[in-house]
């Protein structure tokens, strides 16, 4: 008696407090970790980042994406300035307004800063107007200039804004990892659970099948099915057919992770115990067994979202993947397909940047994801 | 030892039958066959020439049931013939094995660098965890990891173009195309024949990187390590004897898991350079619907892929005696 009161005199402040590790949820201890991760926190705010830009890009874009100006093709890049050509300080950025002349002796455009004129930055000014989700036309853009035209990151071939069109390029590209990856995990864990719980013929099948999707390299296969989509399907069946495409090779990785921690799992004393209380086979797959491989599952599915990123780049890059009145960053890195493009007109390999930039950040998600998911990982 | 293998090889024979079903399945998708686009291709001309068409239809069957179509071109491709080329005018046998060697000794030469690189890199961030040469390797694997192979071997072949000052496409500069083998054209060769090597080994180098990494870190944090250690070998006598050694397993199981990879790059770094491998072949005959081809490629790349493994396992399972008993 006097034992509890005692115990429990102990508890009070840590209670009001907060609670001791061994207090707390798999659920909590597992966020704890995650948040320890540095690399895997600043990955998970880029990406939070990069879907806000890709949802309101309309509005943060400062032009039309698909708006061609013939005048400024190829213009080169320009940032904001605060200092001026003579060396004095605004406190208002602006930019210059470019001029192009054409040598016709070499054959070769250069571009002049106009250093007289300012073009003051502008928040929220007017500029292409849009329809919002298809639902608000309106003409304001977070930044841009009120008079004359500015391309932060340069223009194409057609004089199309490369900023913009990054910014409307993510929704697709993003969109493409998530959607398939979500579309393999369902298959992945179904077949891989299947496989795992149930083992004999059904997993020697299952193994069999997912030896022949490794067999076969990926991306000669997806080039194969990416090719014989017909021409004449709309940019949004494409699409899908594209993202379902990806998901059909990426099923097998997510099988093979859930059907290895099933028949580990399977052994284990805790599931024993489950059974031999009388649980039902269900109660056993849905509340022992999921339960203690969920993390591993997002763990991996985080890592394959990169890869189904640069997989799309990679196939709309080859021209078999999604095709041009659809924005992705794939598609716009087709600009830089030929050396003398990318010799010339460098910034045409920026989206690339925004590639790399994303699946390093997804990647540093999976594995704060994955050593967070990790029992044997005790540095709470 | 021996049932292992007979094991595998009898797994190998199901696997690649099933990825020939596959195969076959893949090239029958698009609507149409090649004599469509032959058609299209003779009406832009002005006349189609229907007895040709049907002669080539009776020819190959293509009118035949799928069934009867994939078992003649599954037991010719087993007698090494992989039927014709409508595209090029020619048995796909004489196109393919030039370009399937040229894809095999790249990635070869590449999985040489990736173990050149990874595997001294990957000990030395292990022995010297958390080091600023630990943290420079794992920076470099990360990007390594996440930079579209295409974007690299456009930013080599610009950086080539623009600091070094020559162009890189193709394997050879054209005054040595056709030029009989010297020692120019092998210089010539070794000087562009290296971008596309790197470019397809950064993935696979960043990747090994990490699990040696891991691997290596597993063994030292072992007691027999510190045993070692405490009577007195110092960490040049000690890493080569016992760690590495253990460490070492992904040495040989790389092959399986890095060749499909490795492939893949190899197919659009060719399309990116220019190079003669079966990648850009791959491409083009997809495109034009030209299916022998396109089914003996993928059908070749996969074998090729199956044995890598089939030998890596059986090497694997030779070198570590738990594994054969799995």
């Amino acid at each position: 008696m006097t034992n509890a009161t005692h115990l429990s005199g102990v508890d009070a402040p840590e209670r009001s407090g907060q609670k001791s590790v061994e207090d707390l949820s798999q659920g909590q201890l597992f966020r704890l970790r995650f948040r320890k991760h540095k690399l895997a926190m600043l990955g998970l705010y880029f990406i939070i980042g990069a879907f806000l830009m890709a949802g309101f890009a309309e509005f943060l874009a400062p032009h039309d994406p698909g708006k061609v100006n013939a005048t400024y093709q190829y213009a080169p890049p320009q940032m904001p300035r605060l200092m001026d050509a003579d060396g004095n300080f605004h406190l208002r950025p602006f930019v210059y307004p470019m001029e192009r002349s054409f040598d016709i002796a070499t054959g070769t455009r250069t571009w002049t800063f106009d250093t007289d004129t300012h073009l003051p930055l502008t928040l929220f000014g007017k500029s292409d107007s849009y329809d919002f989700w298809g639902l608000i036309t309106w003409d304001r853009h977070l930044f841009g200039t009120a008079e004359g035209v500015w391309y932060p990151l340069g223009t194409d071939r057609l004089g199309r804004d490369t900023l913009s069109r990054i910014m409307h390029g993510a929704r697709v590209s993003l969109t493409v990892g998530m959607l398939g990856v979500a579309i393999s995990l369902v298959l992945g864990v179904l077949i891989g659970g299947v496989a795992g719980y149930f083992g004999g013929w059904v997993d020697n099948g299952v193994q069999r099948l997912t030896e022949v999707a490794i067999a076969i390299p990926s991306l000669p296969l997806w080039m194969a099915l990416s090719a014989a989509l017909p021409t004449w399907w709309s940019p949004i069946t494409v699409y899908f057919a594209i993202t379902l495409i990806l998901s059909a090779i990426g099923w097998t990785g997510m099988a093979r992770e859930v059907r290895g921690r099933f028949l580990a799992l399977r052994e284990e004393e805790f599931v024993m115990a489950a059974r031999l209380s009388n649980c039902s086979q269900w109660r056993i797959i849905t509340r022992h067994m999921v339960p203690s491989v969920y993390s591993h599952i997002i763990a991996s599915a985080s890592l394959a979202i990169p890869a189904m990123i640069l997989a799309e780049t990679a196939l709309s890059f080859l021209g078999i993947g999604l095709r041009a009145p659809v924005i992705s960053w794939g598609v716009l890195m087709q600009e830089a397909q030929n050396i003398h493009s990318v010799a010339l007109y460098p910034w045409l390999l920026l989206p690339g940047v925004f590639v790399i930039l994303t699946v390093l950040a997804f990647n540093f998600v999976g594995d704060g994801l994955r050593d967070a998911a990790d029992p044997h990982n005790h540095h709470v | 030892m021996l049932t292992f293998t007979l094991t595998r090889l009898m797994n190998m024979a199901i696997v690649l039958f099933i990825v020939a079903v596959f195969t076959f399945i893949i090239i029958q998708l698009p609507p149409g066959d090649y004599l469509t686009t032959m058609m299209a291709r003779m009406a832009e001309g002005g006349n189609i020439d229907h007895a040709r068409l049907d002669a080539l239809r009776l020819r190959f069957g293509l009118d035949d049931p799928w069934h009867v179509q994939f078992l003649s071109w599954f037991t010719n491709m087993l007698r090494g013939d992989f039927g014709w080329s409508f595209e090029w005018g020619q048995p796909v046998s004489q196109l393919v094995w030039d370009r399937l060697g040229m894809t095999l000794a790249l990635s070869v030469s590449s999985l040489a660098l990736i173990w050149l690189i990874a595997i001294p890199v990957g000990v030395y961030s292990a022995v010297r965890q958390y080091s600023a040469g630990d943290y420079a390797a794992q920076v470099l694997g990360y990007i390594g990891l996440a930079t579209p192979n295409f974007m690299l071997a456009l930013v080599l072949m610009w950086f080539s173009f623009d600091v070094l000052g020559f162009s890189v496409g193709g394997l050879f500069s054209p005054e040595y195309r056709d030029a009989p083998w010297s020692w120019g054209k092998v210089l010539d060769f070794l000087t562009r024949i290296w971008i596309p090597i790197v470019v397809i080994s950064t993935a696979g180098t960043a990747g090994l990187i990490r699990v040696m990494r891991a691997n290596m870190l597993d063994e030292l944090r072992k007691p027999y390590v510190e045993t070692a250690r405490a009577k007195g070998l110092s960490w040049a006598q000690l890493l080569p004897r016992y760690p590495l050694r253990l460490a070492l397993n992904p040495f040989v199981s790389t092959i399986g898991w890095i060749l499909p990879t490795l492939i893949s790059g190899e197919a659009i770094v060719s399309v990116v350079l220019n190079l003669p491998t079966a990648g850009p072949l791959l491409l083009r005959a997809l495109m034009s619907q030209d299916m022998y081809l396109a089914g003996s490629i993928i059908m070749l790349l996969s074998v090729l892929v199956v044995i890598g493994t089939v030998i890596s396992d059986v090497l694997l399972a030779w070198l570590d005696p738990r594994i054969r008993y799995d």
